[in-house]
């Protein structure tokens, strides 16, 4: 990874602070979420490995860039997807949440939930499935799995 | 006010081996001067994002320089890109932003305000020069030293409108170019071709 495309959400801040602490990544901070695929995929027509990460809600609002610059092009790209709302019993009140994996279906975007540690082997099989099919792969990050690393506390 | 073909003639001129992402009604005027395809990305598929798609190529090749030839209409729908673009300040793009206060493809139908002056409006987010031109000697005269300086600049050009009375088509094959430029410009800058088949299109 390269670079790092985000509007901060409070699912994946603690991915925000862990990958701000590696030199290596170039922190690219929008100021809305629609903008976060097309940055990624100019970072990725230069030659570098842009991931994004934007809250399930953004990622409505993301829809035509989605369309246009990810699936209409055949862009690579893991999406980082904060699961605003989402909970192991399955009965969210947010429609945030409830919205978001028939969504990434009508849109025919693979995707990985991460809702613990244990589940950390999905990340590395979304690169790949992102780069063996040309398309953009998400990655929804739980909200308990944020309280539990302590960032959405 | 300066039609779009003299802007794009000049800004032609000025190119060198720049990067162009364009959209809308320049980008027709555009490929009838442009002599560097393999660097032209037009944004026909993805409405008001050409700001962002070239900040992330400027960002991601800092040795080259950047041209983006933006719309008042499309900026508008994508105006936090001015922040997004002030705060990783690019010093190798610059903004162009043709003002016609209309909406062109669509009939000609006004903006929702024609007042807006987007160089002013650059500035207050922290570009770091603006400019705005309505005569085309300015410009052409202007632009080398503009194109060579430190970016972000923006340009913005006040152009004469040219509604479009019968729309424009989106067909397979115009939603098939831009990922085909956007592949001819990965193997252009990298010398990588190693983007293959992927989406509806190709």
């Amino acid at each position: 990874m390269s670079h790092y495309v985000t509007l901060p959400d409070s699912e994946t801040a603690h991915m925000y602070a862990a990958l701000m602490a590696e030199p290596s990544i170039t922190l690219v901070p929008v100021s809305r979420e629609g903008e976060a695929i097309p940055v990624a995929a100019g970072l990725f027509v230069a030659g570098q490995n842009p991931v994004i990460s934007i809250q399930n809600a953004g990622l409505y609002e993301a829809g035509d860039a989605l369309r246009g610059l990810a699936l209409g092009i055949g862009l690579p790209l893991v999406m980082f997807i904060g699961y605003r709302g989402h909970n192991r019993k399955g009965d969210t009140p947010d429609s945030a949440a409830a919205f978001l994996e028939p969504f990434l279906h009508m849109w025919r975007v693979e995707n990985f939930v991460v809702e613990s540690d244990d589940d950390l082997d999905r990340v590395p099989l979304a690169f790949e499935l992102a780069a063996k099919t040309n398309q953009p792969v998400a990655v929804a990050i739980g909200t308990e799995y944020a309280k539990e690393s302590g960032a959405g506390e | 006010m300066i039609s779009y073909a003299d802007a794009c003639r000049v800004l032609n001129d000025s190119r060198d081996e720049a990067v162009c992402v364009t959209t809308m009604t320049q980008t027709k005027y555009w490929y009838q001067v442009s002599q560097e395809p393999d660097l032209d990305i037009g944004i026909s598929n993805a409405m008001s994002k050409a700001s962002s798609v070239a900040l992330g190529v400027a960002l991601g090749d800092p040795d080259r320089s950047v041209l983006c030839l933006d719309s008042d209409g499309s900026l508008l729908m994508n105006f936090g890109s001015l922040a997004t673009i002030a705060g990783m300040a690019p010093k190798n793009l610059s903004h162009v932003v043709f003002n016609n206060g209309i909406y062109s493809v669509t009939g000609g139908q006004p903006l929702p305000t024609a007042g807006v002056e987007y160089a002013k409006a650059a500035e207050a987010c922290g570009y770091a020069a603006t400019y705005r031109f309505d005569d085309v000697k300015s410009l052409d005269s202007a632009l080398p030293d503009i194109l060579s300086s430190p970016g972000p600049v923006l340009i913005e050009i006040i152009v004469k409108p040219e509604p479009q009375a019968e729309g424009v088509d989106q067909t397979w094959e115009s939603n098939a170019k831009m990922p085909l430029q956007l592949r001819a410009m990965r193997k252009r800058l990298t010398g990588l071709d190693d983007w293959g088949p992927g989406g509806p299109y190709l």
